[in-house]
This record gives structure tokens, sequence and C-alpha cells, in this order.
């Protein structure tokens, strides 16, 4: 995937190390930390430069890509009233936070690790703004708002104005329509610093390769201050080839509250890193009867859709569809046995639960030049070390795939299973990609 | 436009993808192309001129060029470039070539160009009219026509996938893989499909559903068309809309795959970057029952996608809208073929007589022909037929450098050789041996410096100053006794000659302003006749329209001081002969020539 999220600690730090290429004139003190407990708050407060964390009244909030904090009471600016935390609090309620498990309103849910502390700014609500820039169908779409805040999404055709950016717009251009479309009620005295402010925002934006940047709210404090309040960011990482001076080391984080890649979805990540072919796996659930092994990331696709239709038909659930993944680009024969035996391994875990037949789908479109035997034969290595356990788990397979050399490919796998006493049925081209799905689940 | 690619559409192929490339001829020798579809090859970083590839069982040579603009010079025709370079270097590719113009459509396989470029690029070529495939596709097909790079698998899969000829199908799918697939789909239960674009897997893509399906409804091989969406976007909307205002009017059977997204709320991205719905319209029900609903043939599931292509077709076969395609012949691609270790491309002896770049012997022999040895010559190491004057210029360079006596030391060794009892063969290679940077190398030099100069525009003062930094006189001035006022009368019929018959000699024009320098240092200082030679020689070559690349390839390569070397064998074959017709003995030098200082050698 092109886009991909940051904390927002690492996209505040990106603005302060542009800050004066861009933002020349204006003020951005770039005070803010990450942590991932409150020990660690507390030896950072004893660095040089961190003094603040000690003078200073504080604002704790999680930064794990999560929005609507607010809403869901995971900011800590007042222990009695707004800008008493001090470190000490800061640090008991990070340390609270981490020791449970946190449910989010939208249902996600998951353990709290890594938090953003960083100074209270008092200041008035009609300080804050709202600016935010993305790419909505072709064009460039740079959103502001003289109204910042968790209510400006409420009533957001009213209090927002748009600026649509076509990617051939001259900066001129660019500019001139920015300042068209100033929002009106921004105070006449905000009125020049606003300007200025947003065109310099959206060409950080756009310099940056950034898919999607929002501060809500940005508040303009007094001697041109800006305090940067919530920050929400996504990268276009294809862009990383072009920007690894520029963005540095960046991590980009799993979702909160998605469950940790298992150990075999890591794994897999890893040999899909180092390969030049594509390996990809996710497990859907582990407890599920049907496993795939498909070829091509469209493929793996219709089969899913595919499994999901036909459990569903047939007295099944989406939850018999165990995992979801690919393998394509012309892997090697030992990438293809790793990937078979993880598959094997996940699928020979746990018996099924209703006394069911496990199904290994090996499906593929036509490939266009992967050498279709040659990939079979990791699936086949794999096959004569698992046969016993595939056995015992009642194990059907079914295997569709054309390409080049898919007839050896077939033959192969058809003599390799019934040698081993596997159960097996080969298809080729003449049968349509996913009617061995139907094959194996219609009753 | 309302077809992608004809019979006629030839391509450069960026990037030197050799399986690739051989699989387009093997298509193209199957369906019987007239010409190759791949006309160049841009490999920036190979130094070899052509690459080689089967055509059925033969060989052709491909050529390779450093850049795109250097293959569109040579190869205005082709109009399609298949851009197969990295992410990091697609986009410039891209740009470089709409910049260039002459491009109807440009296909882009890379995946994970920089989201800003792809659009920047997307958006260029769009304003210049051309029509992009890709970013991140294996590309597009015109049945019978024109293939791109590895769509359509291995030839067996394209003749039974019925790719080897138009059916009445257009097919657009995102994803590559599924292309294939599709047309065995449609190969199986209609008669296949006459143009199909796989328009590739990126977020941002150059040409999407609606350009492709507006194209293919004004073709008319196209009579009804098959979509294959997927999940995210609004692409599919734009089809919904055609068909709501007239702009397309031909049946149209649709899916769109990752219906299972709506099982998982968030997290798990099935498929491509573009596929992730962010609004419930961009989800794949949402859109496959829009289209429904539009009149499109929506099939219950991507399982019931063949039933649901096979009832259209056999209704508009059974309503005479299609007719039966009757099957083309086609040329088979041997399984087995030889790579071959010599090429020749100057002469061809396997026919009933010999030919001289294409010429049989017998048409340039015989003084009835019209043709000297300087058409020879043409035709056998430039393989073009030079004009009268350009030939008759070469023949009097060969006449000219034929001999220059006994003493100038080529011809002595020839002479001491043939003394010593050896045969004309081995007396000839001798004295040729010593043609080189001292001797007869003069016109190289002169050719090389001159021109260097000149492409320079060094002013004949800046010119010398140059070669005093080289540390080298200047080939092809001086001699020791002409001057000015005694000239060298070989020189000044070369000079005549070439005012008389060359359209121009803008080189040793400026050969003569450098002349009047050097002469008024030092009286003979003058232009010689291996200077005159090897700058009358540039002129020529300019006049005949080689360029300046051409020009300079000659000279490194030695051409020039094969002149020299074919006229003075005819010198030194006179003087072996010369001393064979004496029975001249042994040669040995006199002791008495020779300066004899021998110190005893030095112990260390």
């Amino acid at each position: 995937m092109a886009q991909k999220a940051i904390r927002e600690y690492d996209g505040k730090a990106l603005f302060s190390k542009q800050w004066e290429n861009y933002f020349s004139g204006f003020h951005y003190g770039f005070k803010s930390v990450l942590v991932t407990s409150g020990a660690e708050l507390l030896a950072k407060a004893e660095e040089h430069g961190f003094e603040w964390l000690k003078q200073e009244a504080l604002v704790a909030k999680p930064d794990m890509l999560f929005g609507k904090r607010g809403k869901n009471d995971l900011v800590l600016f007042k222990t009695n009233k707004p800008g008493d935390v001090t470190l000490a609090d800061a640090a008991k309620w990070i340390d609270e936070k981490i020791s449970h498990t946190t449910t989010l309103l939208t249902g996600q849910h998951g353990t709290l690790s890594h938090f953003i502390i960083e100074p209270f700014t008092p200041h008035s609500q009609e300080q804050e703004y709202y600016i935010s820039a993305t790419c909505v169908g072709e064009d460039d779409v740079l959103y502001m708002s003289a109204e910042g805040g968790m209510e400006v999404e409420e009533g957001w055709d009213e209090k927002v104005n748009e600026v649509v950016i076509p990617i051939d717009m001259s900066d001129a251009d660019m500019e001139h329509a920015v300042r068209a479309n100033i929002p009106a009620d921004i105070p006449a005295q905000d009125k020049a610093k606003f300007e200025s402010f947003a065109i310099a925002f959206f060409k950080f934006y756009r310099d940056m390769n950034f898919a999607y940047l929002e501060i809500n709210p940005i508040v303009m404090l007094d001697n041109n201050e800006m305090a940067i309040l919530d920050l929400v960011a996504r990268l276009d990482d294809t862009a990383g080839f072009l920007m690894k001076d520029t963005w540095g080391e960046i991590e980009y984080p799993t979702a909160f509250g998605m469950e940790d890649q298992s150990p075999e979805e890591k794994a897999i990540a890893e040999a899909d890193s180092k390969s030049g072919a594509s390996l990809k796996l996710t497990i859907l659930s582990p407890m599920g009867r049907v496993w795939t092994m498909v070829a091509g990331g469209g493929a793996s696709v219709v089969y899913a859709d595919t499994i999901a239709d036909f459990a569903e038909a047939n007295g099944g659930s989406i939850a018999d569809l165990a995992n979801y993944g690919e393998y394509s680009g012309g892997p090697t024969t030992s990438e293809t046995k790793f990937y078979a035996d993880t598959i094997i391994d996940l699928m020979t875990r746990h018996k099924d639960p209703k006394g069911e037949d496990k199904i290994m789908i090996i499906g593929g479109a036509i490939a266009n030049f992967t050498d279709v035997a040659k990939t079979f034969t990791g699936i086949i290595q794999s096959f004569e070390e698992n046969a016993e356990k595939m056995k015992e788990h009642n194990t059907k397979i079914y295997v569709r795939r054309g390409g080049p050399n898919y007839e050896k490919g077939l033959k192969d796998i058809k003599e390799a299973a019934d040698r081993l006493g596997l159960s097996i049925e080969v298809y080729g081209p003449e049968t349509h990609v996913t009617d061995i799905v139907r094959m194996a689940l219609e009753k | 436009m309302e077809k992608l690619y004809t019979k006629d559409t030839q391509a450069i192929f960026w990037n030197n993808n050799k399986t690739a490339i051989q699989r387009m001829l093997d298509y193209d020798y199957t369906i019987q192309r007239k010409t190759p579809s791949v006309a160049a090859i841009v490999a920036p970083t190979s130094g070899n001129k052509f690459e080689k590839f089967f055509y059925g069982p033969d060989e052709v040579m491909i050529p390779l060029y450093k850049s795109t603009a250097a293959a569109k010079k040579e190869h205005a025709n082709a109009d399609v470039l298949l851009n197969f370079a990295s992410f990091r270097t697609a986009y410039d590719v891209t740009m470089e070539a709409v910049e260039l113009g002459g491009f109807s459509s440009i296909m882009v396989t890379a995946e994970g160009i920089p989201e800003r470029l792809a659009r920047k690029m997307n958006n260029t070529a769009r304003n210049a009219g051309v029509t992009v495939i890709g970013p991140a596709t294996v590309g597009a097909i015109a049945p019978g026509a024109f293939k791109i790079a590895n769509i359509g698998g291995t030839i067996e899969n394209i003749v039974n996938s019925k790719l080897h000829r138009a059916g009445s199908c257009g097919l657009v799918t995102r994803s590559g893989g599924l292309f294939n697939e599709l047309s065995n789909i449609i190969a199986i239960n209609a008669d296949g499909i006459a143009e199909g674009v796989a328009i590739g897997g990126d977020r941002f893509v150059g040409s999407v559903f609606i350009d492709n399906m507006l194209r293919m409804e004004k073709n008319p091989e196209v009579k009804y068309m098959v979509l294959l969406g997927e999940v995210g976007g609004t692409e599919e909307y734009k089809i919904i809309e055609a068909i709501k205002n007239g702009q397309i009017k031909k049946p149209v059977i649709a899916w769109c795959i990752g219906t299972i997204a709506k099982h998982f709320s968030t997290g798990v991205q099935f498929g491509h970057a573009g596929a992730s719905a962010n609004a419930e319209a961009e989800t794949a029900a949402a859109k496959n029952s829009a289209m429904a609903e539009a009149g499109i043939y929506v099939p219950s599931s991507f399982n019931d996608l063949p039933a649901t292509i096979n009832k259209v077709y056999t209704d508009m076969l059974a309503a005479g809208t299609i007719s039966e395609i009757p099957e083309p012949s086609m040329s088979l691609v041997p399984k087995v073929r030889r790579s071959k270790e010599f090429i020749c491309t100057i002469s061809d002896d396997r026919g009933e007589e010999c030919t001289y770049a294409g010429f049989p012997i017998s048409s340039v022999a015989t003084p009835d022909t019209g043709k000297g040895i300087g058409d020879v010559i043409s035709l056998l190491w430039f393989k073009k037929q030079y004009p009268k004057w350009a030939t008759d210029f070469i023949e009097t360079v060969i006449k000219t450098v034929a001999d220059h006596g006994p003493a100038v030391s080529g011809a002595h060794n020839a002479k001491v050789t043939a003394r010593a009892g050896k045969s004309v063969v081995e007396s000839l290679v001798t004295g040729l041996l010593t043609i080189g940077p001292r001797f007869g190398g003069a016109i190289d030099g002169a050719a090389k410096y001159f021109k260097h100069a000149d492409d320079n525009n060094l002013d004949p003062k800046a010119f010398l100053k140059y070669m005093k930094g080289e540390g080298v006189p200047i080939p092809g001035i001086g001699h020791r006794i002409k001057s000015l006022k005694n000239p060298d009368l070989r020189v000044t019929g070369l000079m005549n000659y070439a005012a008389e018959h060359f359209p121009a000699t803008p080189l040793l024009d400026y050969a003569r302003t450098v002349e009047a320098l050097t002469t008024s240092k030092k009286e003979n200082l003058i232009l010689n006749v291996d200077g005159t030679i090897g700058i009358l020689m540039v002129d020529m070559w300019r006049a005949l329209g080689y360029s300046e690349n051409e020009i300079n390839e000659f000279i490194e390569s030695g051409t020039l001081n094969a002149f020299f070397i074919v006229g003075r064998s005819i010198g030194f074959i006179g003087h072996v002969l010369d001393e064979k017709r004496l029975a001249m003995p042994m040669y040995r030098h006199p002791m008495d020539d020779i300066l004899y200082d021998v110190p005893e050698a030095e112990k260390l």
C-alpha cells in the first residue's frame, strides 16, 4: 500500500526540521517527546534540552494513529483544572494506561504503548484554526477553517473552505486560489498571517510527499508563535527513495487494535522484503478450514471472494476462510517451499471443531511468465515433509493453474500427492479459475 | 484513435528486456506481421549497437540506442513507447518521451512510482494527447496486430486463448494476472477479444476504464465489452454515466472483485494499491449493484462470469450482431532454435550469385555497369550506394596514395622482406604492418583533430593553442619541401576536385584558415596530402547526410586508415614484384651506417 500513516510525533519532527525552509517568519518550538512508559518520560526529563518537562504544565496523549482521542478521554491535560499536569502526573497516567487494554468508541481495542507529551498551551478558542490537505480524485485539495478543534467535522460544509489544486497548477495560481478562499470568519488582523501560513502549509505537504496532512487545531499565538496541537499524517511511501534524507528514519506503525502480526506473518513479510518475488500472508481465522495458497494479487482476491460466497451458501461462514495472501512474481523453489511449509503448518495446528476436512486451495490464474512447474517443485517438497500431518487433518487439496510449463507442473504435483497418499484434484486453464472452490465447498 | 494498435504499429522498447522482447517477436512471427513490433531498444548503459532475436527460425537484429531521443530520431514511425524502466526512472522516461513528441501511447510497467510523480506524468501525457497504459501493468494487446511484452503469457497460451487473432470483445481489467484469465474465459465462452487493456494496479494510472472503453466503443471490431473492476475508487461509475448519456451503446459485462472486503472492517489490504474502499460507494458490492441497475450484465458472482459472457455472446451471435470469425493462418515458432555465432550484413553468397549489399557482383563488375572500385567500396564498407561524385573521390584518394617511392618506411620494409626470399603476401603485410600513427596515420589524425576543432568552434589561434596543449604537432600540416609557393600538386588536384564536385566543403574551408595561420609562421606548414584527404573525407560524409556521431565512429574505427591501406597495398605490391623481377639478393645494412655505442653492462 502506498499511503502509510505516521506518528504525530514524527509528523511534528518533520515540520520542525523543515520549519525555516517553509515557515520562516513564524516560530515553532517543537517541544514534544515520544515515550513508551512513565519511566522513560522521567528519564527524558533529565536530558539536556528537555528541562521544560519539569518546568511546564504538560499534556499527554497516545500517539498510535487513531484520532478522536479527546472524545475517548485519552488526553491528559488536567488533574484538577486545565494546565496543572506535572511530569509525575503524566508518568503515572502513562503507566496506568499501559497496564490494561483500552477499547475505543469505534470498538477497536488493544494496549496503548506510545505516548506523546507536550507543554500545555493556554489559548482561546478564537486562536484555533483548522487546516489540512490531501488528494481527492486527481487533484490536491486544501481545507481551511476558522474553527479548529473537535467540532470542525460537525457542520463541515459550512465551516470549511476547500481549494482544489490540480497537479499542474503553477505556484502563482495556487497562491491566488488560496488567498481567494480564506475563510471569511478569520479575524482581519490574522488574515494575512493565515494566508501565508496556508500557502506554506500546502507547499510543505506537497514537497514532503504527504498523502494526507491535517493540523487540528493549529493555534496562532502572539509574536507569530504557532502551536501544532494535534496532527494526523500519512506519507506516500513510494516516494521513499526520493525522500530518504529528508524523511530520515521514519516508522510506519501498525494501526491500533490490529492484532500484532503473528510470527508466521512476520516471517513471510521478512522473506518478501528479501525477495524479488512477492510473498504475502494475512491470517484471517486461525481455526478456519479453508487455507489458500494462491499465485497472483488479482487471483488471490477472487479466490477469497469465491470462498466467502460458497462458504456462506453452503452452511459455513466467512470464518471458514483461514488466510489471505499470495505468492507471485517468480518465487524461487525454496521460497515457495517456505511459503507452503508455513501454510501447512498453520493449517495442521488445530483439528476442525466440527470434524470437517481441511481444504487446501492451490490456485492461480494463467501466469504471464512464472514457470509453474518450478514453483510447484517447492510445494511438492513441502508435501513430502508434511504429508503425514496433512493426512491427519483429512486435507483435501484442489489445484488450478495455467501458464508457462503448467502441464508438467500439474502432472508433477498430482504424481507426488498420489505417491504420498494425499487427496488431490488438479485442473488447468480449461477449468474456470475459481471453480475448484465450488468443487471443494458445494455440498 | 479508434484502435489502440494496428498490424503496422511499432514500438520503441525502453530497457533491453530480452525475454519480453523475444515474446513479442514470437507473437509477430506467429501472426505473420510484416515487420517486427519492436523497432528499437533503448539501453542507456549498453555498449552494444544491436541485440539479436529470433524471428521464427531466423534471427533479426534490433538496434540499441542510448536514449529515447536517439531511437526516436532513427525510428520516427515507432509511435509506441514501452517504458520498462524501474520505478525510480519510469517517470523521467515517460516525461522525456512526451516532450519529444511523436508517441501516441506509452505503456509504463513499473509498480510504485511516487504518487505525485505518477499524477504529474499522467496529466502531462493526457494534455499532450498521449494514451498512458499503466503504471503497474502488463500492458495491452490488439490480437492479430500487436502485443506488449509478456501480456498473454506463452505463445501456447496465446493460441489457446485465441489472442492470435481479433475476436469480438473489448476487455479492460485492472489486474494483469487476471487479464490472461479473462482472455481465456472469453476464448472458451465466446470468440476471443478484439482489444484488451490491463490498466494497472497503482492508485494513479494514466488511462482508466472509461478512456479505454470509449475508444473501444468506436472500434468496429469490438462488439461488446467486458470490464473487470476492483474494490476501491469510483472509475466504474464513469462507465455507468457513459451508458446513461449514450456514449457507450455496446453491451457491457462487468464484475468488481473484492466482495470479500465487506467481511473485514479495517486493516486487510485486498489486492492492489488502488484497491481500498474509502466509502460505501467504493465497495465491490455497491459497484456491482449500481452497474446491474444501469443495465450492465453483472453476474451473481465471479464464478458465474463465464456463463454471463457465454449468454451475451450466444445471444449476439443468434441476433447476427456477431458473426463467426474465420481462423487465420499462423506460422509456427520452432521449438528448438540455435543462435548464430557470426553475423554478416554486407554480402550474401547463399543465392544464385553472390551479392554485395544486395547487388549481384555481375551488376557492378564490368565496365558497362558504369561502376568502379569506389562503388564496390561504398557497398561493402558502408552498405550504401554513394553518388558518383563520392565514388570518384574515393577512387581519386586511392590513386593518390597508391605509392610514395621506395624510401618511405613501409615500402622499405616490404622491399627488405622480399629480398629475404619471402612471398608477395609476406612482404606485403610487412609493409602494411608499418602503417600506424607515424606512417599513414596523419589522415586519421587530421580528420580527428580538425573535426574536433570545427565541432567546438575553435578559431585557428585557439586550435593551435589546443594542439600545443595536447603536445602533438597538428596532423596533416607540414611538408618536407613543399610550400604555398611550391604547392603539392596532389593536394591541388584533390582540392580542385572537391571545389567542383562536392556540395560543400566546410571542414576544408576551416582547415584553409588554419593553414593561413601556420604558413604565416613557417612557409612549409601547408595542408599536406594526408590532411587534405582526411578533411575532405569528413566533408564527403557530411554531404552524404551522415550524423556527426556516425562520422566520429568512422574515424574511431579506422576507416580513413583503410583507404590508405587499400591504396598503398598497390604500391607495396609493386615494390615487392620489382624486387622479385630484379632478383635482388638478401639485404644487409652497411655497418658504417650504424653508430655503435655499447658500454659494458653494469653489475647490479
